[in-house]
């Protein structure tokens, strides 16, 4: 009873974060809006007794990764915003069209999903050889080649953010100095947004 | 206590092609680091690196690996083959481009490598996972080449819109993945076959609420309409080079990750997903072809027509048979070979200011430069479907194959919509043959250019002339199963 209770108030307080983080103009209540989500994220690990999760979830991605974030918004000042020609001119009938899917997709899910064949791991199996142990074991021979993949996307955002953020040499250096005089130490991030 | 576990180093035995250019990657990311000025060299290692890999997957024996998360069956074969001949037509054009509107070599190759890599995993997967790592493998460079060349007016542009749909259509695409996990408990493709199956989960509500993700998911990254709206604008503002990669090897990794799901994971449900992609596959041939008439932009010209081409290779796809799939399969190499033969012609007439797309400039290339001329002709006849060309043999196959399955009313349409598109390729003919030139100028190609046009010439005859055998090649490939 209590682990549903619980469970609905995480689903909820997901939900609502993200869709704040969404919708708030200044990036900084964006960032820690998605804060407020990975701790909820963690509260569901600790529902499926995935203890080990829930401590990576929060300290590597509320303790790292958002405080990465945090600097650099920080550091970079965003002083205007790049605006985009939607495709769909008013933003209604987006909303609508999402609250439908979202509609047709509870109706379609929730009366008839049945949760198929369970795996090795029930929760009697992790408890015996200890949870973390369980992950690794699996990480490490099972999904062996889904980690190593992730691995090279993992070197091909890093490739790719480099690329995008670097100052082109020769390129446009007296248009930067014009534009960015108050701000000699400005990172090369603020090229992309103006 | 640890104990040392044996390593059985046999098991890399099915990936070694994939490892081999993770390591050229590596290798061009370094070589363009520390020696720069052996930068002549990059495309070469590119190009010789994906040659060795296509002679080691067409060598290889089908074998399964990973506990079946990577197959190497005939189904990946005839896609691998497509996306490494892509990339080495592509990093054969790639030099003249990149000088021509001076775009920095950088990473571009090893972003390119990258990509490929999370092509050939596509075409690999036995596993949803490994089929969601590699879709976002392949994804993740292509937003940062389209966003490479700074200078360009739209690249920017085109890369967020990109970034922003792409990013959509695999969130779509996951959730459609973890509904068909929950359902049928792995996420092991031919173990979703057989516990639909087993289970009777073909009705289920749920299952079909997965199915329908899944399908919005690949049809954005095949961009099959009412999914295209990302596809005129990112190909119009991606430097050409780029476009016409994009046009090509993502395009049949996204068939690739279509048929892994749907033909070889939910087979069961045909009789749902057959008849939604009939529909779909005639939108996407109304709206791209309508849409082309009305361009006076050559490249966005080709961006709608490679939207439109999308909706022809879906009806071997919706036909759900062996054959159907070797149809498609088919209908890509060929389609290989003419759209990046017309891209080439295209990047050929670019200035260097990155303009020179228009219809206006392909005026009288007939009398600038014949040769030029005459292989555009080829190349938009096969785009016409026009024997004796590779483009009329693939569209037959496909036509077959869904008449076969019984969609006579959308073979009848893909008929009518191919007459369409007749128009607004023999209109550029037009345009080649019987206008003056604005510009006298000749047109200048390098040798890398020059073998990428033969290349692509001698596909689209030779698949024209020999019609059997490169259906023989996938049919045999298919049933090896």
């Amino acid at each position: 009873m209590f682990t549903q209770i619980f469970f609905i108030y995480c689903a909820l307080m997901i939900i609502a974060s993200s869709i704040l983080a969404i919708s708030f103009r200044n990036p900084i209540h964006c960032v820690l809006m998605v804060l407020v989500l990975f701790f909820h994220m963690a509260g569901l690990y600790l529902t499926l007794n995935a203890e080990f999760l829930a401590a990576v979830q929060i300290i590597v991605y509320a303790g790292a990764i958002l405080v990465l974030y945090l600097f650099v918004l920080f550091l970079v000042s965003l002083r205007d915003e790049i605006r985009l020609i939607p495709f769909i001119a008013n933003a209604w009938i987006g909303r609508a069209v999402s609250a439908g899917l979202a509609g047709v997709l509870l109706f379609a899910v929730l009366p008839s999903f049945t949760i198929g064949e369970k795996g090795r791991w029930t929760v009697e199996a992790v408890r015996e050889v200890t949870h973390t142990k369980a992950i690794g074991q699996e990480l490490y021979t099972t999904y062996l080649l889904p980690f190593e993949i992730a691995g090279l996307i993992l070197l091909v955002a890093l490739l790719g953010g480099l690329v995008l953020a670097r100052r082109e040499r020769g390129e446009s250096d007296d248009e930067e100095v014009s534009a960015d005089t108050t701000h000699p130490g400005s990172t090369p991030i603020q090229e992309e947004v103006s | 206590m640890i104990v040392p576990a044996a390593i059985d180093w046999s098991v890399i035995v099915p990936i070694l092609p994939e490892l081999l250019l993770v390591g050229v990657a590596i290798v061009l990311i370094g070589l363009d680091l520390f020696f720069p000025d052996q930068r002549q060299l990059l495309p070469w290692l590119t190009i010789v690196g994906s040659l060795c890999a296509l002679i080691m997957v067409l060598g290889a024996r089908p074998a399964v690996g990973f506990g079946g998360m990577f197959l190497l069956d005939g189904y990946a074969v005839v896609f691998k083959t497509i996306c490494l001949a892509t990339v080495i037509m592509t990093a054969l054009m790639s030099e003249q481009f990149r000088n021509l509107i001076r775009m920095r070599q950088g990473e571009y190759y090893s972003l390119l490598m990258l990509s490929l890599v999370g092509m050939l995993l596509i075409a690999s997967a036995g596993d949803l996972m490994v089929l969601y790592l590699g879709l976002e493998l392949m994804a993740l460079p292509i937003y940062a080449l389209v966003g490479l060349h700074k200078q360009g007016r739209w690249t920017s542009e085109a890369a967020v819109k990109y970034f922003l749909t792409g990013g959509f259509a695999s969130a779509l695409l996951l959730f459609g993945m973890s509904l068909l996990y929950g359902l049928t408990g792995t996420t092991d493709i031919s173990q979703i076959a057989e516990a639909i199956s087993v289970r009777q989960l073909a009705g289920n509500s749920a299952m079909l609420a997965a199915l329908g993700l899944c399908l919005v998911g690949c049809c954005f990254k095949v961009a099959v309409a009412p999914f295209h709206f990302w596809t005129p604008d990112v190909y119009e503002g991606a430097p050409t080079v780029i476009t016409a990669f994009m046009s090509v090897a993502p395009k049949a990794a996204g068939f690739a990750l279509f048929g892994r799901i749907f033909f070889f994971g939910l087979p069961h449900l045909h009789d749902h997903w057959g008849p939604i992609l009939a529909v779909l596959a005639l939108l996407t041939m109304a709206v791209g072809n309508i849409t082309a008439l009305c361009q006076r932009n050559l490249k966005r010209m080709l961006a709608y027509s490679s939207v439109a081409h999308a909706g022809y290779a879906v009806l071997g796809l919706l036909a759900g048979t062996a054959e159907g799939m070797a149809a498609t399969m088919t209908y890509l190499v060929i389609y290989l070979f003419m759209n990046l033969g017309a891209f080439a012609i295209l990047m050929l007439l670019t200035s260097a200011d990155g303009s020179g797309d228009t219809l206006d400039d392909c005026k009288g290339l007939a009398t600038r430069h014949p040769l030029a001329a005459a292989m555009m002709l080829v190349f938009l006849f096969s785009l016409t479907g026009i024997p004796p060309t590779g483009g009329f043999i693939g569209k037959f196959y496909l036509l077959k194959a869904a008449f076969m399955a019984g969609y006579t009313l959308t073979v009848v349409g893909a008929v009518l919509f191919s007459a369409i598109s007749a128009y607004f390729y023999l209109r550029v003919i037009r345009y080649m043959y019987m206008n003056d030139p604005v510009q006298q100028t000749g047109l200048v190609a390098s040798s890398g250019m020059y073998a990428t046009l033969v290349l692509c010439l001698l596909g689209v005859l030779g698949t024209g002339i020999f019609p059997g055998s490169l259906l023989n090649w996938t049919v045999a490939l298919l049933a090896g199963l």
